[in-house]
């Protein structure tokens, strides 16, 4: 249907001419699709790593509600009849006997409980990955500072939603998780244990835990997720896709490809080709094979008792804290889980959200930005993530320690007592090399503007001397290498107003000007024109 | 290195600092040449090339078709058991209708896509299209029109000169919610001293948790001579053969090792009091969070716990030798009964597993 | 139960016909000639087996256990440990050791079954202990493997793993993998207790419950990975390196196939088709 700008009356001929009559004449749904059908979409990969959680969502639901039609959350017990013979006669919960039938009697099932668990770990891992992206490239900036928030709030939740599914089906490994969540529920100061009571309906693990955790699983969570993922969306779309610097790009406009055709085929077959890719990963990777590990009991234990990978940070953290507890007045402290288990989690996601905040007071930055930073063009933002990722990746690694150890032929002490120095060293260190690299880089880009690119050709001079001819960069590619900021140190002059006071906010002010230090005291300018023409002139090339 | 450090339009606005050396370097020396010109693919120039490429799209179309047809071929025509199975390397044995579906799903879906993303790759336009961006923050003046008629309905509605509606307002619907939490009191009892017992009281006997059959109602008693040097045993109270729907619950909390040692590696006399003979008792559960310990090291009486590692020794009253638990393994005082059988002395001197608050 | 019937059709089930087949006359060939010389006159030559066994006990074992077992500060005395242990203990190679230490490791088996029996004969002689099982007693019982399992994961994964895989234990000791030890040295490990390992006498883990534990790690080994791919058999960790390694790396090669420029037509081609179009006067 297309539109005229003259009051004749247009008459549809087509069906889907009909149809989007139809529609426009209730909905008036013409003038939205005028303004989004040829939306422009940037081109880049790192931009598809959003879809792939989406889409792992997506398939998520798709197979999640395939599996509640089979699936009975309950502890009732029951004694186990079905096809899967090394397990014939056992007393087990409901919950995990028909987890066994999805596997080995329902047609499919087995194919849909791999998919979905798959799709979980795709879903988690993407949201890393994604988050990764959208922070070292700076896209968390204004105005997308609340669509940050959102997107962590889905990280939080995806991690929440992970951890109820792994323990529906109720065999060993998700009973064990269970138990220890209990412990760490029961180390919360003063309200740990009536909170586990309620959560438990009594004494570990009752007789309620499944059916609650079930609703919380196939309802409530995934309705918040599904909530926010549309609202996380609605803002990409209104606030429109960052990209990356280049010609003909600005902070005023965004270039790429229209919605339709091209980005709905693109699209949409990313979609069908990540599905695809889980389905067959389902169809030949075994993934929590429950009937290896056997209905929960609670006085039974595997040696390897991992948890899926999203918590193994957790996991890390709790093996690796030193045993402090404190015991006064008649109470217990357990600052040997409450460490590991809520207070450094708590800092590093507390920190995690609040960063495009932090670095927005930092940079006093007001501006809106819809061009992307590359990560050596903020060295210090990006080794604060490098510096977070080797902090998360050495909880993680800890994690398997028991793993490490049988593979490696080395001491679980020996292991954990190396990552409890490394947790600290690592970090510092990740952020001094990364740090190097980004200047690094940023010096090369610089020497690259000045003198151009290595041609790999060898001239030999009059006198003698052999030289490397380079060749200047086109003017696109010198506008691309110089389009981002350099930001500069603030530098704090006026202390006292002319009465000898000191001025108001004066303690905030001179952490504000130690922060632009530490962030921007060390940098790279950007070349500027003289510079450039006496490069050019200089004939240094 | 110099820079031109005039431009500062990043500014913050702390009133006492000087702008003076800070902002930032946002303008570009090089000026925008522009988006460059469209170069065109082999599609869009050889009729030859993209009847080529509109083939492969409609290959992967027939393909994925063709997968979904036998998809559900398989489903009804590929046995779903746990004999029918296929096997090749490198994958080894699988099941055959789990392998037939995920292989012919994942071929549907996998092909279906890579066909829609191939035709945009090469039939679909791939001129770089420019489009505009505007700030997102409103003009002044729709923010000033916005203003006012915010504050006409706030006026309309005499919000200001009415405190007395103001304030009960605001303070009813502060306690309008908590009716959410109490109504969640029922979901599990208080605490109470649960959390502190057992099932373990003077003369409960000492069940193998070996020997509980499987519907878990049998199970038997041990006798001292039962156990060598270096033997290790899961044991329970006899309660849970009888505690119906509590067993589970009460196993959790009750469930007990047991373990025979030369009494001359027994570092402790009231270990060694508490004990039978060099047979010693101690709580299953992890001091820390509560998983079952059970790795026993019989010759260094190390007792390790999966989860996270705690070491405890067994020879020296359960002491943390590695790891996060913060406390000693209880240890459950034993003796024998007039049969014979071991039995519990007294209950636990305290509270089994992880620490809580009012642990004390 | 239905599960060796219903597995014919493994591809290896040939192979399993074909062990069970030499198992089967290695044990007719056995019967006929071993009791043969046996008992002839079994006194004198379990004298014969025990004087041998000495002896080569005190060539390989006795700079570690003793002139007479009775142990030194490099190796347990073995009075009273039974001829199940020294089966054990050598027929899987752990014995004689390279050096003492806490976790004596497998390797290659340096004696014939006859000499390890002989030495079995000599420490059995020096006063009681478990005896080298007899071979019905690890029978792979398809009826127990149920109760095997429940067994197992009661008394044996905190240790193994629940597939049997192995796990760390404290100090760098660790417990070894099942998934290749033979029923027997199962049996015998269950009875003696091995280095660190505690031991389960017949009166804590009865002769039909070990039976039982053997037929469920046996049968386990030969069940499929039903889902695909078994990863190990490591559980969540593996499965999480797995898509943190191959399925990123699977992601991000289509994310990039989706949004990279399509190559563009060369220079040459170029002028080619504008050359056809503008003779043919066609459309661009």
């Amino acid at each position: 249907m297309s539109t005229s700008t003259s009051n004749e009356e247009i008459v549809p001929t087509t069906l889907g001419g009909k149809a989007s009559d139809y529609l426009d004449q209730r909905l008036g749904i013409a003038g939205a699709a005028k303004k989004n059908l040829r939306k422009i979409f940037p081109d880049h990969w790192s931009f598809m790593l959003g879809e792939v959680c989406l889409y792992s969502f997506i398939i998520l639901l798709l197979s999640g509600i395939f599996l509640t039609l089979f699936f009975t959350p309950s502890m009732g017990e029951v004694t186990y009849n079905g096809s899967y013979t090394p397990l014939d006669g056992i007393k087990m919960s409901e919950a995990y006997a028909s987890t066994l039938n999805i596997s080995f009697d329902v047609r499919g099932g087995l194919l849909m409980r791999q998919i979905h668990h798959w799709a979980a770990l795709v879903f988690v891992m993407g949201i890393m990955v994604h988050m990764l992206r959208i922070f070292f490239t700076g896209a968390f900036r204004k105005p997308r500072e609340l669509n940050w928030l959102i997107g962590f709030t889905l990280f939080v939740l995806a991690l929440l939603e992970g951890f109820a599914g792994y323990s529906l089906p109720d065999d060993l490994l998700s009973g064990t998780g269970l138990r220890i969540m209990q412990g760490i529920i029961l180390s919360i100061p003063i309200v740990g244990t009536y909170l586990s009571y309620f959560f438990f309906g009594g004494l570990f693990p009752g007789h309620v835990l499944i059916p609650r955790l079930f609703t919380v699983h196939i309802l409530l969570v995934p309705g918040i997720i599904l909530a926010l993922i549309t609202a996380h969306l609605i803002l990409v779309f209104y606030q429109k896709h960052t990209q990356w610097a280049g010609p003909g790009r600005t902070n005023e406009n965004v270039v790429g490809l229209p919605l339709m055709p091209v980005y709905m085929a693109k699209a949409g077959g990313f979609f069908f080709v990540v599905f695809g890719f889980i389905a067959l990963l389902g169809g030949l990777v075994s993934i929590n094979p429950i009937w290896d590990y056997g209905p929960y009991v609670p006085t039974q234990i595997t040696a390897g008792s991992q948890p899926d990978f999203y918590i193994g940070f957790f996991e890390g953290a709790l093996r690796m804290m030193p045993n402090w507890e404190i015991n006064a007045w008649g109470h217990t402290l357990s600052l040997n889980i409450l460490i590991p288990a809520v207070v450094v989690p708590g800092i590093l996601f507390t920190g995690l959200a609040i960063y495009p905040f932090f670095e927005a007071w930092v940079t006093g930055d007001k501006r809106e930005h819809h061009i992307l930073d590359r990560p050596r063009n903020m060295p210090t933002r990006t080794a604060i993530g490098v510096a977070g990722i080797v902090f998360y990746g050495i909880g993680w690694i800890n994690g398997g320690n028991d793993l490490v150890a049988t593979h490696f032929n080395l001491s679980v002490e020996t292991i954990t007592w190396v990552d409890r120095v490394l947790i600290f060293v690592g970090p510092v260190f990740g952020f001094w090399l990364t740090r190097r690299i980004c200047f690094g880089l940023q010096r090369r880009d610089r020497d690259k503007v000045l003198h151009g690119r290595e041609s790999g050709i060898i001239t030999r001079s009059p006198e003698g001397q052999f030289s490397e001819i380079h060749t200047p960069l086109p003017q696109g590619d010198l506008h691309k290498l110089t389009a981002h900021d350099v930001h500069r140190p603030l530098t704090l002059t006026e202390v006292t107003d002319s009465n000898g006071v000191p001025a108001p906010k004066l303690r905030l002010a001179k952490l504000r000007a130690r922060a632009t230090r530490w962030y921007f005291g060390e940098r790279v300018e950007k070349p500027t024109e003289e510079e450039y023409r006496q490069a050019i002139s200089s004939g240094h090339h | 290195m110099s820079g031109d450090m005039t431009h500062d339009e990043g500014h913050g606005s702390v009133a006492v600092e000087q702008e003076h050396g800070h902002g930032v370097v946002a303008e570009n020396p090089f000026a925008d040449p522009g988006l460059p010109e469209h170069q065109p693919r082999l599609t869009d120039i050889d009729e030859k090339v993209a009847r080529k490429s509109e083939r492969i799209v409609a290959g992967l179309f027939i393909l994925s078709a063709l997968a979904t047809i036998a998809f559900m071929v398989c489903y009804t025509e590929v046995p779903n058991n746990t004999a029918t199975i296929v096997d090749f390397f490198p994958i080894g044995a699988i099941s055959a209708s789990n392998f037939a579906l995920g292989l012919t799903l994942g071929v549907a879906l996998f092909s279906m896509g890579a066909g829609a993303i191939y035709w945009a790759r090469t039939l679909m336009t791939d001129v770089e299209l420019p489009q505009e961006r505007h700030l997102l923050e409103s003009t002044p003046e729709d923010k000033a029109v916005a203003a006012a008629e915010f504050q006409q309905g706030l006026e309309d509605s005499a919000w200001k000169q009415r405190p007395l509606i103001r304030r009960t307002l605001i303070g009813a619907m502060a306690v309008l919610p908590l009716p959410a939490l109490w109504i969640l009191r029922d979901l599990g009892p208080l605490p109470g001293t649960t959390q502190r017992q057992t099932a373990w009281t003077a003369g409960e006997l000492i069940i193998n948790d070996n020997s509980i059959s499987l519907d878990g109602t049998q199970g038997s008693g041990i006798k001292p001579e039962d156990l060598q040097v270096g033997t290790l045993v899961s044991a329970s109270p006899a309660a849970v053969l009888t505690a119906g729907d509590n067993a589970v619950n009460m196993m959790t909390m009750s469930a007990i090792l047991l373990v025979r040692m030369n009494p001359a590696d027994i570092k402790s006399q009231q270990e060694i009091d508490w004990g039978y003979e060099g047979i010693v008792a101690f709580s299953k559960i992890c001091t820390h969070v509560g998983c079952p310990v059970q790795l026993y090291e019989q010759q260094t009486h190390h007792m390790l716990c999966p989860c996270h590692q705690s070491t405890f020794d067994l020879s020296d009253n359960g002491r943390v030798v590695f790891g996060p638990a913060a406390r000693s393994l209880p240890q459950l005082p034993i003796t024998v009964n007039a049969d014979g059988y071991l039995v519990a002395k007294a209950g636990f001197d305290q509270p089994v597993g992880p620490s809580f608050w009012e642990r004390g | 139960m239905k599960s060796l019937s219903t597995r014919r059709r493994h591809p290896l089930a040939a192979f399993v016909v074909l062990a069970l087949a030499l198992a089967f006359a290695g044990t007719l060939f056995a019967a006929f000639l071993s009791p043969n010389s046996a008992s002839a006159d079994s006194g004198t030559s379990n004298a014969q087996a025990i004087a041998n066994g000495k002896a080569l006990y005190e060539t390989s074992c006795s700079s570690c256990h003793g002139q007479n077992a009775e142990g030194s500060s490099y190796g347990p005395s073995l009075v009273g440990s039974g001829a199940a242990a020294v089966d054990f203990q050598v027929s899987t190679g752990r014995m004689p050791a390279q050096q003492p230490g806490a976790q004596i490791q497998k390797k290659a088996v340096l004696y014939t079954q006859e000499q390890i029996d002989e030495m079995a004969a000599y420490i059995d002689s020096l006063g009681g202990g478990p005896a080298v099982p007899d071979s019905s007693k690890y029978q792979v019982d398809d009826n127990l493997v149920q109760l095997g399992g429940v067994l197992f994961r009661t008394t044996c994964s905190q240790c193994h793993n629940f597939a049997g895989e192995g796990g760390a234990l404290t100090d760098g000791k660790y417990a070894p993998s099942l998934t290749q030890t033979n029923p027997k040295a199962i049996y015998e490990a269950m009875l003696t207790g091995p280095q660190n390992m505690p031991n389960f006498p017949d009166t804590v883990i009865s002769p039909m419950e070990k039976q039982a534990i053997i037929s469920y790690i046996v049968t386990m080994r030969d069940e499929p990975n039903y889902g695909g791919a078994g990863l190990g058999r490591l559980g969540p960790t593996s499965e999480g390196l797995f898509i943190w390694t191959f399925g990123l790396i699977a992601l991000l090669l289509f994310a990039v196939w989706i949004a990279a420029h399509t190559t563009k037509a060369s220079a040459e081609r170029v002028a080619k088709a504008k050359a056809a179009t503008g003779a043919k006067g066609g459309k661009e």
